[in-house]
């Protein structure tokens, strides 16, 4: 179970995660019913970001299909739209956008506001006769990823998070396991020395955690079909580290907590936060300054930082020394407040 | 200076006004006395009495808010390395692992302790014996009794000087608590210490001597033969059809000290001594039903009894 689970998710997370919206829902009304409207109304159906879902003629039967869920946005052409635009009038074009999704509602915008300023373009150049070019014209290369497919991007990320899980979840648990069973209480009397006591605890979950990285990097591969840029014995080595940090975080948490189910509570509460903050679903930079900051002590940002750069990009050693160097260090804090937590003898 | 002292007195284990408070509640104070190279000596007292905070404090695992404990010249607060070689601990509640086989057990505590199972296989044989059988069998799949036996042969793997068992007989059947109690007086005759807690009065008889503790103090430390001999007040069996009843009635009653069930009787005190039949006269007098009673000595449970109310007073 412990290796089917991550790679059910592994592979359900690495196909459905993807942050591109296609399929927008589109209600159209137009007014005008003209060649020009229907020109414009083309160059949405022809776009496929959009579906035209229906046409009516009044705002409320617009309104009903987006409160409905039907339609994700409304475009609404006003009456006398081609004979204005010949006259050289501006004719306001009304697009509704329903922002319940704000990432949808945004592309949405973005989206539209492309294929009208086009067709915008199109008409003058039409009726002027000359041809009109926006001032720069914008090329973009997709470098690293070429495709732009997501689950390039995705996969390194969903793998650090599961090994993540296993490195924090399972060392949560295990010394309040003892605890709870009391098997803690045979074990204090004897001359066991704690760092040996703690060791034992951790090394089966640090094996496990590698073992499930290796799954993780053959499925990546071979369903993924994501080259590995960089080394992988890179990525092994910092694993390492960056596991020795996670476990000490389990550890830590299980010292403080006397049930499993404190255990359990508080290590998602810093899995949910690490996980939200970590750059996978948005991008750290797009944080307010004081939530930058705090994704300073994130772990999980640091690994999936390293793991882009080092299998998507091939970063060598001195381009990730940073990450590595502040995870040894949190590595070191952590586990020797976890040690020096974990009391042997009772106040 | 310790050590001199030992040998004056032969004391194995010695506590020195060890008080322990948790914030408001004062959990054990001003504890003294010492137990002899192999004692096998007593706690008895009910719950909450502060018998396995004393324990506690003893195996090294709790430290004392005042006071000093020794055992062989050793602090327990101070040497508590050398301390945990020496001692053996089997705690209230069964602390092994449950997932691991009976064998695996006892070989994870061996090893524990740098010492095979071989090496001192002849310490624990009797008991183990018991259980070889069902080596291969997951502990937590034994029964009360049987876990009881795995847990004293891996609290004994080891080799310690002195063993601590926090109320080992509670929540185990009539016959294992027989047996356990076999089995110490066996490893008592190997020189081992023992130090045993019990809410069960009538097993204070088995020990050497005990130390009856009541809300954190030690009430007496004797031997349960002095206990009893030391017993003064006036003690009768009193028997009647509705027992119930009998038992309102002598409480009610102005020559009555105490009255509590025993078995199918009603052990009675009172304050002057009364001829048998004549008692049994104003007994009958005043709760209108048959009754017969009899002069009895008193066991150790009369006395602990005795000891507790006059305490509570």
């Amino acid at each position: 179970m412990l290796f089917v689970m991550p790679f059910v998710q592994l592979i359900l997370l690495g196909y459905a995660a993807d942050f591109e919206v296609k399929n927008l829902n589109l209600h159209v009304i137009d007014n005008d019913q003209s060649q020009y409207s229907r020109g414009l109304i083309s160059k949405f159906s022809a776009s496929p970001y959009f579906n035209i879902v229906n046409y009516s003629f009044r705002d409320q039967d617009g309104m009903k299909d987006m409160k409905k869920g039907n339609a994700d946005l409304i475009l609404e052409i006003p009456s006398k739209f081609e004979k204005k635009l010949v006259n050289r009038e501006a004719s306001p074009i009304h697009l509704s956008i329903d922002a319940v999704n704000g990432v949808k509602a945004g592309l949405a915008n973005a989206y539209s506001n492309m294929i009208i300023r086009d067709y915008n373009f199109e008409l003058l150049e039409k009726s002027t006769g000359k041809v009109f070019l926006p001032p720069i014209g914008i090329t973009t290369l997709d470098w690293f990823n070429p495709g732009m497919n997501y689950s390039t991007f995705m996969v390194p990320g969903i793998l650090v998070l599961l090994v993540t899980m296993v490195g924090m979840f399972l060392s949560a648990m295990i010394v309040v396991r003892e605890k709870e069973i009391g098997t803690i209480e045979q074990l204090n009397v004897t001359p066991i020395k704690k760092h040996q006591f703690i060791i034992g605890k951790l090394m089966p979950f640090l094996l496990i955690a590698l073992l499930e990285l290796t799954i993780g990097l053959i499925v990546a591969k071979l369903v993924f079909h994501i080259e590995f840029q960089g080394s992988i014995l890179l990525v092994y080595a910092f694993s390492l580290v960056y596991l020795t940090a996670v476990l000490g975080i389990g550890l830590l948490i299980s010292t403080i907590s006397e049930t499993q189910q404190q255990a359990m509570f508080i290590s998602w509460f810093f899995f949910v936060i690490f996980i939200l903050m970590s750059g996978l679903f948005t991008p750290i930079e797009s944080m307010p300054a004081w939530a930058q900051k705090i994704t300073w002590f994130n772990p999980i940002k640091y690994f999936i930082e390293f793991m882009r750069m080092v299998l998507l990009k091939g970063s060598p050693f001195k381009d990730v020394a940073h990450q590595f160097f502040i995870m040894a260090i949190y590595g070191l804090v952590i586990n020797t407040l976890a040690v020096w937590n974990y009391r042997k003898v009772s106040e | 200076m310790l050590n001199e002292n030992q040998l004056m007195n032969k004391a194995f284990v010695n506590i020195n006004k060890v008080s322990k408070s948790y914030g408001e509640v004062q959990a054990l104070n001003d504890i003294n006395f010492s137990v002899d190279e192999s004692e096998l000596f007593g706690l008895i007292g009910p719950d909450g009495a502060g018998k396995t905070t004393l324990i506690r404090i003893l195996i090294t695992m709790l430290l004392p808010s005042s006071g000093s404990a020794s055992i062989n010249g050793m602090d327990v607060v101070k040497d508590f390395k050398k301390l945990r070689h020496l001692i053996g601990y089997m705690p209230g509640t069964f602390s092994l692992y449950e997932d691991l086989t009976v064998a695996e057990n006892l070989n994870f505590f061996a090893t524990i302790f740098n010492t095979t199972v071989k090496n001192n296989y002849h310490l624990i044989k009797d008991i183990y014996q018991q259980i070889e059988p069902f080596k291969d069998r997951r502990a937590g799949n034994l029964s009360g009794g049987m876990k009881q036996k795995l847990a004293l042969s891996c609290a004994l793997i080891h080799k310690p000087e002195i063993l601590f068992l926090d109320e080992p007989t509670t929540g185990i059947d009539a016959v294992s608590r027989v047996e356990l109690w076999d089995m110490l007086k066996e490893l008592k005759k190997q020189n081992l210490t023992i130090i045993v807690s019990t809410p069960y009065m009538d097993e204070a008889q088995l020990c050497d001597r005990v130390a009856f503790m009541q809300k954190g103090e030690v009430m007496e430390i004797n031997t349960p033969q002095q206990i009893v001999e030391d017993f003064d007040t006036p003690l009768y069996a009193v028997k009647g059809n509705n027992f119930y009843n009998l038992l309102l009635d002598l409480r009610k009653m102005e020559l009555t000290k105490t009255a509590f069930p025993f078995g199918d009787s009603i052990h009675l005190t009172t304050f002057e001594k009364y001829d048998s039949a004549i008692l049994n006269d104003l007994i009958m007098k005043f709760t209108g039903q048959r009754t017969h009673t009899e002069r009895i000595n008193a066991n150790i449970e009369d006395c602990f009894m005795e000891k507790m109310l006059r305490n509570e007073a």
